[in-house]
């Protein structure tokens, strides 16, 4: 068991390596309980929402969810987080646990009076059932999944439970996040792994949730990006709806940096076996330093290391090479495609109609 | 069937008249978690009593190899370049590191398995 901003979490129940293969080829079953998980509702609460966060929130739907990031007025990141339009006057936001107390306070401090801000972490669980065959493993008498659109959610059963099933999550893969009340997701998580056990499903932890999200290429905030990092360093342009109409904080900032084009820039390396490119790790080209590693670990499922780096905004083309430094000696790594892998969601959001 | 000794530093070795199989023990394994790469020397080279010898990487962190004995490497398990689960899978067979053949004298402070249960018991609190 580790710390993970203040929650106690396991590494792994079993091996890294089987609850990895697990996520890619069956299921795998995480508790992701540690998230933030909050409500905010009232009149008025669309607008509110729209001036703190850089998506926009106008055409996400009843039943729908959106990513988006929120920023400060230099541009930086607050946290990245996933906002689940549940009416249009009722939004639940899950937000990063080693952020949760920093993200409440922000909220709650800019939110108009009128607008309740009900924090649920501790008595609502979050479990995450993710992987190809994630929907036919679902316990007997679970809802009907299929027809969940991609970032889609409903209110439904799993097994004889009530749950919130979203058709979300952080592995690459297509399966869902399920919000249940904590008071009964012991029984949820049980029902999950009998009904998957014989299939190969497993519990994992945060070695597999990392590779997985890695490979996927999803940003870890605290690693890939924090304050001093703006979306469009992280690579993440595309949530930052400039045109969305009204103002958001940060948005004057980031006008400029789309102008001029960022400073940095995240790219994908891939390494040799037993030369794993670790957070903080420099990465030099021509014996200069560029930048560095950002999140780095061995994957398990491609079978080579594979790192995030955030370097000088250059011309860094698939296959250039660079220098990374491993236990203080030069390694070579190749820059690669981002997504490193592509999962099942991919085909999930694809053949979903929005 | 030889009995197995141990080292502090949780490697352990088997002696065969003078072929000494070297590995890291089982509560080494667990400790590092999955092992994804092991840097290992060639058959040939000469070992002093305490040397490293190799790395062993898991997702975790990188780990020092120490070698228990003095003498010459005769083989290495070159199984564990393509399969490193070895290790952690059966570490004190299949996953075992290196033969080697032993110069001079046994250490003399080597652990039977009473006196390396104590050293794991003490390091898991």
């Amino acid at each position: 068991m580790v710390d993970f901003g203040g929650w106690e979490l396991p590494q792994q129940y079993t091996s890294i390596r089987d609850e990895h293969m697990a996520v890619r080829k069956v299921a795998g079953l995480f508790d992701i309980s540690h998230m933030g998980r909050v409500f905010v509702e009232g009149q008025g609460a669309e607008a509110a929402l729209q001036s703190l966060f850089t998506n926009d929130l106008a055409p996400v739907a009843p039943g729908r969810a959106i990513y988006t990031l929120m920023c400060k007025d230099d541009g930086g990141v607050v946290d990245d987080l996933v906002i689940y339009r549940e009416a249009a006057d009722r939004f639940l936001i899950v937000l990063n646990a080693s952020n949760r107390e920093k993200d409440l306070a922000w909220i709650r401090h800019r939110l108009p009076d009128g607008l309740s801000m009900e924090d649920h972490t501790f008595d609502l669980s979050l479990i995450a059932f993710q992987g190809p065959r994630a929907h036919e493993l679902l316990p007997v008498g679970s809802s009907e999944t299929e027809t969940i659109p991609y970032f889609g959610f409903r209110r439904g059963k799993v097994g004889r439970t009530d749950a919130l099933i979203s058709r979300t999550g952080y592995t690459g893969e297509d399966g869902f996040e399920l919000f249940v009340e904590s008071s009964v997701v012991g029984g949820v998580w049980d029902a999950i792994l009998q009904r998957g056990k014989e299939a190969g499903v497993l519990p994992a932890g945060l070695g597999a949730r990392d590779a997985t999200r890695l490979e996927a290429a999803l940003r870890l905030y605290g690693n890939d990006m924090d304050e001093s990092v703006n979306p469009y360093e992280a690579g993440l342009g595309w949530t930052v709806k400039l045109d969305k109409g009204g103002d958001f904080i940060g948005r004057e900032a980031l006008v400029k940096v789309r102008q001029q084009g960022p400073a940095r820039t995240l790219i994908g390396l891939k390494s040799q076996p037993g030369s794993i490119p670790r957070h903080g790790a420099a990465v030099s080209v021509d014996g200069r330093r560029v930048g560095a590693v950002t999140s780095g670990t061995h994957s398990f499922f491609l079978g080579y290391p594979i790192a995030l780096a955030l370097v000088e905004a250059s011309q860094f083309r698939i296959g250039d090479k660079v220098i990374v430094e491993v236990r203080g000696v030069d390694a070579p790594a190749e820059v690669v495609k981002l997504p490193f892998y592509r999962g099942s969601a991919r085909s999930a959001a694809v053949t979903t109609k929005s | 069937m030889a009995d197995r000794r141990y080292t502090k530093s949780h490697e352990w070795i088997v002696v065969d008249g003078k072929t000494v199989t070297v590995g890291i023990t089982d509560f080494a394994q667990s400790q590092l978690g999955d092992v994804v790469f092991l840097e290992l020397p060639s058959p040939g080279r000469k070992l002093a009593e305490r040397e490293a010898f190799g790395v062993v990487e898991s997702v975790k962190a990188a780990s020092d190899l120490y070698s228990p004995i003095a003498g010459k490497i005769s083989a290495v398990n070159d199984r564990l370049s393509a399969n490193p689960e070895l290790v952690n899978s059966d570490p004190y067979g299949d996953g075992w590191i290196l033969k080697v053949e032993l110069a001079g004298e046994l250490p003399s402070d080597l652990l039977d398995e009473a006196g390396y249960r104590k050293v794991t018991e003490a390091a898991s609190h």
